[in-house]
């Protein structure tokens, strides 16, 4: 009885009377059922769509938005892309160009982009979790969810996922894919396109084969501890050797160099009498439309085509620069600088020119003992290690296969297989972009080298090595959008030999193959006139007033100027273009004097060009003070007519132009003949 | 005792929700502790860095620079300056002393949405009361970006005054002066559908310069409309919309 009462006295202080339990069960039930409809109504996706009816319900297009606006979870699902998208349940304004006005968040409608949201969704670009419905688990990585949404500055990542190639409106892309493609990266780390192909990499560093026969120890050494300290804008990254190996290694490279004939050929030096006989002549070449040198400033001043210049009397012998002066070629055989035929006089000023840019402190410090037999094997060993044949050609050694990580997919690496440093937030463009600050931070033991990129530069390699991903690898190939393929189009016979040594390609493109700071020459032979391209090879003036880099001197020979001349005027004819069809002159005076008109008053012309040049000041196209006598007429109309059809991508507007316009402003133009040809036959 | 029994139950329920509701909300709060400051300043000044374009999400070009001086216009070394922004803004560092010169500078990256974004630099004075100056910077989307890349490429040349050492202005030959982008006092009081017709068929369209030729056979619709989002975006003082205008065949833009 007294173990009842107890018994009791529990049930009862923890529920009374049966009848009272029962109720309390029964409460308890009704509870627990009710949580699932409670966290339903209580959902944040139901919060924020009751937030939105409120904000458009006080606005001037409130029946336009409601008419618009859907409730209950909203999916976007394309099952070809693997995209189930929850995203505009809550960022229900997303296609309100209306609601540009508000700032607040998930209200914001989409910025304007090229594409449509029902037919790509969201998180191909924006990554994230689109099934998820909660705050959280959309945007940030949880426990069970691993694809945070992707910070803003690397957003243009996403579009080259299906973008192969240059994309317009992509900058930070193309600045990434670029300096992937021209830092050395692509040598050592593959990359596999998802057409099958290999990414190429667009530099060419220099062979090792003969480096004794162009500098010295002691500068290999120098340049091996620290490239920039000899060229602030030398590609080359750093290593981080110790003082021993670098020793070893210059040791090395100069024990395996083989001589190569004609580099130690030395000149008799005769010093030039005239002190501005060597920056004349480097003016005069155009030296700096490729290679940068310092000013007192510090600030680089030239291209970027050819390596730095401000401390290259440090670096090159004198005989090894002669030689490399004489005929580039001999040295190098692919290298992107033209074979100028200077005469020994000055040849022997420009190199005493060159050899005086130097910097007195830069190899002070190095003094190198001769290097032992076991210092050279250790070198060897070390260049085997660091994979340097990966970039550069050396006798006996061969390119490594696989010698670092393919990052084919490195934009889909999974997080728990990163290595983070402490202080580092634990997301992907985090990662790679502190392994492009400080590769050798993550562990000890690599070798990957130090480069010298600025914030800018990382966050665009950041963003196109993001790119590489799982997604863009897996994306159906009609989706994607390939890069155009690079040509391989090469000038053929003895002109073609001659156009490779002067390496016109270096700066002209033709048929889509050759670099860009020149026009494209494809249909340069419908054109010009002939006796104007003898001229402008044999002394080449520049066209355009504002430019800085121009078409340097060769010093061609009589035979050579009409090989070329002959092969541009019967190889690169544009079909379109019929160059008999108009005459050079002879065109009635009233259709001149229409023309006339036309350039300076409906089109005003004198904007841009230069036709009288005491009155017309236009500096962005080219001087037309004659050019009566270097085009073709046939070419000024269909040119007139549309430009970009001629040349794609140029910067002079088609005007939509009249047949007969166009005619009379050719007409016009052929008779600007200009006065420094007719001078120059006479004599 | 059972009105205090449902209480309890009820009490829980309500905590249990909040907790479910809360746990969505939660934000982890950062703040960087800031250095003492030395020197009290009486004024603070812009040195470089304000109105810098950059795209949305992007580090500045140019590094912020204030400047805290005294009573005689004199930099302040070791005033403390504190930067702060809308969401999105980071400041690296967001706080220091300034230095010998009496400034402080400080790398700005932008939110990841496009538009302006007005960011404050903050000091003490001698009696311990802020004093604060603000700065613009302008983010581009994607639609500016395209547009700034063809003001690069077709428009610049005429329309920026400023030579460099690549690309050499034409402004100045120009017997009729093109507008700088950046003129909005002009370029404001010109609505889309003008600009839009300037661009396509050239000056004469709005009885203005032949000077200005006419791109509309060159640039397609939709790099227009980005080249005037581009000039909306960097437009000083600030383009306001005049909202969204009902016309006929008005294109959802999604």
């Amino acid at each position: 009885m007294a173990s009842d009462g107890k018994t009791a006295s529990l049930w009862q202080r923890l529920f009374g009377s049966s009848v009272r339990a029962f109720g309390v069960v029964s409460v308890l039930l009704l509870i627990s059922l009710a949580i699932a409809p409670a966290k339903n109504h209580f959902s944040e996706w139901r919060h924020y769509q009751k937030q939105y009816l409120k904000m458009i319900r006080g606005r001037g297009e409130a029946v336009t938005l409601q008419r618009h606006y859907q409730g209950g979870i909203q999916q976007i699902w394309l099952p070809e892309l693997g995209v189930v998208d929850r995203c505009s349940t809550c960022h229900v304004g997303l296609k309100e160009v209306g609601l540009a006005d508000v700032a607040t968040q998930p209200f914001r409608p989409h910025p304007v982009i090229p594409h449509k949201l029902d037919q790509f969704g969201c998180v191909v670009c924006h990554r994230g979790q689109g099934a998820a419905t909660t705050v959280e688990e959309a945007h940030r990585s949880t426990l069970a969810w691993e694809q945070p949404i992707l910070p803003a500055k690397y957003i243009e990542s996403s579009c080259g996922q299906c973008h192969q190639g240059e994309l317009t409106g992509a900058p930070e892309l193309n600045e990434g894919r670029r300096l992937l493609a021209g830092y050395g990266c692509l040598h050592c780390h593959t990359v596999k396109l998802p057409n099958g192909g290999t990414w190429k990499a667009t530099d060419d560093p220099p062979s090792l084969e003969h480096i004794a026969d162009k500098t010295t120890r002691e500068w290999i050494y120098a340049w091996l501890k620290d490239p920039q300290a000899y060229a602030a804008s030398a590609t080359m990254p750093n290593f981080l050797f110790s003082n021993d190996d670098a020793r070893d290694i210059s040791a090395f490279l100069m024990a395996n160099s083989t001589v190569l004939a004609g580099d130690t050929i030395a000149l008799p030096q005769k010093a030039a009498a005239d002190p501005t006989a060597g920056p004349s002549l480097y003016g005069a070449s155009f030296c700096a439309s490729c290679h940068a040198v310092q000013n007192a400033a510090g600030n680089l001043v030239g291209g970027d085509v050819g390596p730095e210049l401000t401390r290259v009397g440090n670096k090159v012998k004198p005989e090894w620069l002669q030689a490399w002066l004489r005929n580039p070629r001999g040295y190098d055989a692919r290298t992107a600088m033209p074979h100028y035929r200077f005469d020994e006089q000055q040849v022997v000023t420009l190199s005493a020119f060159l050899l005086a840019k130097t910097d007195s402190d830069f190899l002070v410090t190095v003094h190198l003992e001769p290097a032992t037999p076991e210092e050279i094997a250790h070198g060897k060993r070390l260049v085997i290690d660091y994979g340097c044949a990966s970039c550069h050609e050396i006798t006996g050694i061969r390119k490594p296969e696989n010698f670092a990580p393919e990052l084919s997919r490195i934009g889909s690496k999974a997080i728990p297989q990163l290595i983070f440093l402490p202080g580092m937030a634990h997301t992907l463009p985090d990662y790679i972009s502190g392994k492009l600050r400080n590769p050798r931070a993550f562990a000890s033991g690599l070798k990957m080298p130090k480069y010298s990129f600025s914030e800018p530069q990382i966050d665009a390699i950041t963003t196109a090595m993001l790119s590489l991903n799982e997604r863009a690898r897996t994306l159906p190939l009609s989706l994607t959008v390939a890069a155009t393929p690079e040509s391989t189009y090469e000038p053929a016979g003895k002109a073609g030999q001659l156009m490779h040594d002067l390496a016109c390609f270096s700066c002209h493109r033709i048929n889509g193959h050759g670099g860009d700071m020149a026009p494209d020459l494809t249909w340069e032979g419908s054109s010009v006139q002939r006796a104007w391209l003898q001229d402008f090879l044999k002394n080449p003036n520049t066209l355009r007033p504002a430019l800085i880099r121009r078409m340097p001197k060769f010093n061609l020979s009589n035979g050579e100027i009409n090989e070329l001349t002959d092969y541009i005027l019967t190889v690169y004819q544009s079909p379109a273009i019929d160059r008999d069809s108009m005459p050079l002159s002879g065109y009635p005076p009233v259709q001149v004097e229409e023309g006339r008109q036309l350039f300076y008053s409906e089109y005003s012309c004198q904007a841009c060009h230069i036709l009288d040049s005491k009155t017309d000041k236009g500096y962005i196209g080219p001087t037309l003070t004659q050019v009566g006598s270097r085009l073709s007429a046939a070419w000024v109309y269909s040119w007139l007519k549309n430009p970009q059809g001629l040349r794609p991508g140029s910067i002079e507007p088609n005007r939509n132009m009249s047949d007969e316009d166009a005619r009379s402003l050719t007409a016009f133009l052929m008779t600007q003949k200009g006065s420094g040809r007719k001078e120059a036959k006479e004599k | 005792m059972t009105q205090r029994w449902f209480a309890r139950e009820l009490a829980l329920a309500a905590m249990t929700s909040a907790l479910l509701l809360g746990i969505g909300c939660a934000r982890p709060a950062s703040t960087v502790p800031a250095p003492k400051a030395t020197a009290l300043a009486s004024a603070l000044v812009e040195s470089s860095g304000s109105k810098q374009i950059a795209a949305a999400g992007m580090v500045l070009p140019q590094p912020v620079v204030v400047q805290a001086n005294d009573d005689q216009g004199n930099g302040v070394q070791g005033a403390l300056v504190e930067m702060s922004g809308p969401a999105g803004v980071t400041f690296d560092p967001v706080n220091g002393l300034t230095d010998s010169s009496g400034q402080f500078t400080t790398s700005v990256s932008l939110g990841g949405m496009a538009g302006r974004y007005q960011i404050v630099a903050r000091t003490r004075n001698k009696a311990q009361k802020p004093i604060e100056i603000e700065l613009q910077e302008i983010a581009l989307g994607y639609q500016e970006t395209l547009g700034s890349q063809l003001n690069d490429k077709y428009c610049e040349r005429c329309h920026n005054p400023e030579s460099t050492a690549v690309r050499v202005s034409n402004y100045d030959n120009l017997e009729v002066k093109p507008h700088p982008f950046t003129d909005g006092n002009t370029l404001n009081q010109m609505s889309d559908a003008d600009l839009t017709a300037i661009i396509s068929h050239g000056g004469p369209a709005l009885n203005k310069s032949p000077l200005m030729p006419p791109y509309g056979y060159t640039l397609s619709k939709t790099e227009i409309q980005a080249l005037i989002a581009y000039i909306r975006a960097v437009s000083d003082p600030l383009y306001k919309s005049p909202g969204l205008v009902y016309a006929k065949n008005v294109e959802a833009r999604l």
